[in-house]
Formats: structure tokens, sequence, C-alpha cells
């Protein structure tokens, strides 16, 4: 008896390490807490995308429940997803844009102000727009602030302007039932 | 075959020089010790996007933006470590290689020497059982054999 107990164990061990592996397989690496969410906006002072003069701060996200999406016209990912959050703006959902361009900056060239809203305007009208406005992070200087990795991502603002949730990749109605549905229903129903 | 070892070495060295080049060409330190210091963290900071790479060799987005603002806070007169923390509030404890310990990491420390602790405790525990399992009487046994085979 002793002896089949003995010879159990690297059987025991065995099946341990089978199910961790297994369990890798289906994790997903680029999915890691956030170490941003339950604190308050960043603070930051950044110019309207389509109407420059016009400048936005953190205080700009008090008093309503808002997703903010991190976008771009240079990221198809985004381009995917435009079309469910449109859908979703139609269900009444308050969404502002992030808006970063990746020629905006010394390392990629220069590109005129009117060039980026010219490729925005043609890409919201060719998909539609969800958006309330855009924000536009000149030197994305608040995505880094937001801990933003790359194009598309999207946070659950709540009414005092803290980070609910932070969203890696594309939205679709399989992430929105999942993951912000149930905690955005209980900020609206506050 | 020697000009194939000088070639290839031409190109390691001619690569690890462009590496060095570059550095210095984008971004410019008054001191020895801050450009140090800045190949440093950027070989120990690790591109969120491209996880297996540090954003010194990463050329996405946001690796190349980490590097300036590594620059720019090195400019500032930050720290090593502030530098790090900034990061971390950022991207986490993720963003640095070295990982902190904690309840959940010190088994990465603790495990392999659990798992010497045991084996050597089993390696002994079998060594001891062993003589016992040989006793006089099989011993003479053993011995009148070979005394009657001589």
């Amino acid at each position: 008896m002793k002896k089949i107990a003995v010879y159990l164990i690297p059987l025991g061990l065995f099946f341990g390490l089978i199910i961790f592996l297994y369990q890798g397989l289906f994790s997903n690496p680029r999915e890691h807490q956030s170490s941003l969410l339950e604190q308050p906006m960043p603070e930051f002072v950044l110019p309207d995308l389509m109407n420059i003069e016009q400048t936005y701060t953190q205080d700009v996200f008090l008093g309503k429940v808002t997703l903010l999406n991190v976008w771009g016209v240079w990221c198809i990912t985004c381009a995917i997803e435009l079309p469910y959050l449109k859908q979703l703006q139609d269900e009444g959902k308050h969404i502002v844009g992030l808006y970063f361009d990746q020629d905006m900056d010394p390392d990629f060239g220069i590109k005129t102000v009117a060039r980026v809203q010219q490729e925005v305007t043609d890409k919201l009208n060719q998909l539609g727009n969800p958006y309330a406005y855009n924000i536009f992070d000149v030197k994305r200087d608040l995505s880094m602030d937001l801990g933003v990795t790359g194009a598309p991502e999207t946070y659950l603002i709540d009414q005092q302007g803290k980070i609910r949730l932070h969203h890696i990749g594309d939205m679709n109605p399989r992430v929105w039932n999942n993951k912000f549905a149930p905690i955005y229903d209980a900020l609206v129903a506050q | 075959m020697n000009r194939l070892v000088a070639t290839l070495l031409i190109l390691v060295l001619g690569s690890f020089a462009s590496l060095v080049l570059a550095t210095e060409d984008k971004f410019h330190f008054e001191s020895p010790e801050k450009t140090a210091l800045f190949i440093e963290l950027t070989k120990e900071l690790r591109c969120p996007k491209c996880q297996n790479q540090n954003i010194a060799d990463s050329d996405a987005m946001i690796a190349v933006d980490l590097k300036r603002k590594v620059y720019e806070l090195l400019q500032k007169d930050y720290d090593k470590d502030q530098v790090i923390d900034f990061m971390k509030q950022r991207y986490g404890d993720f963003v640095y290689y070295q990982p902190p310990v904690n309840p959940m990491t010190i088994w990465l420390w603790l495990l392999p020497v659990l798992f010497i602790l045991v084996a050597l405790a089993g390696i002994v525990m079998t060594r001891k059982r062993q003589p016992s399992e040989i006793n006089d009487e099989q011993l003479a046994k053993a011995q009148a054999i070979l005394e009657r085979d001589e």
C-alpha cells in the first residue's frame, strides 16, 4: 500500500504539470492587470482633434460614464471595431476618442494637423462616427500616462472620473458582454 | 573558411558599432554616466507591445516613446529607481524584467531551494535504509559460500 502511494507521487506531479501547462495554452499574455484601475484619470490638457483651439482636461469626464477609445486611422483593428462602437453609441453610450498619430513625431516625420483631420474625417465618413468628440494626444503623453501599449484600447471611466476598466485589443460583442456590460450597467444604475 | 569567419566578424562587430552610434545619434547626454545609465535602463525595461524584447531592441512605436521618455527623465536628473517607478506606475511590474519579491513571486526563488532540500532528504533516507536490509545472518551465509568456492 505504501509502495503504491510512493509510485503515485510522480504521477500526481505529472498531472499537476499537465494542468498548469494546459491552462497556459489559453491564457493571453497581453492580459495583465492595469496598474491604473480605480485611479483617477491622469492630468492632461489636450486639444480637440477637429478644433485645435478647444482644449480638454481630465475634468471633462466628470458626471457621466464614458468609454475612452484609443485609436488611429493607421490602425487596422480600430477600423474593424468602429462599426461595433457605432452600434454601442446608437444604444446611448458616451464614447470619446483618444486619437494619436504615429506620424506626428520627429522620429517618424512631421505631418500637418490639417492632413490628420482630413484622414480622420474620411475614415469616419466611411465607417461611421461613434465619437462624441476626439481628444488629440499630440505627443502621446496621455497615452503613456494611461499605460497604452498600442491601439486599439478602451477604458471605462466612471462619473467621478476614475478608471474602472482597461481593455487591450478590439471591442466586440463578446468583450462588451463579458467584461464591460456588468460594470457599465452597475455604474449607470447609480 | 578564414574569409568566412572574417566576414562574419565584421558583420557582428559592425552591427554593434551601429547600435552604439544610433544611441548616441538620437539621444545626447552631457555625461558618460548618463549615457551608460540610459543604455542599462533601455536594456532592462520591457516593451509592453512586443513582450519578448526590451525597449532598446524593439522598434514598436511604444518602445520608441518609452526610450524618449527615459531620455527626458534622465535629463531631469531622475535616478535609476525613479525611472523604473515611473514606468511601473503606468505599465505595472510587468515593464521591468526583474520581478518584485511578493507573496506570489517568492515561489520563483523558494521552489528550486525546496526541490533541492526534498531531493536531498530523499537521498539520505534511501541511503539509511539500505544497510539495515543486510543482516548478520546473510553475511554469514555469504561468507560460507565464498569459503566453499575456495
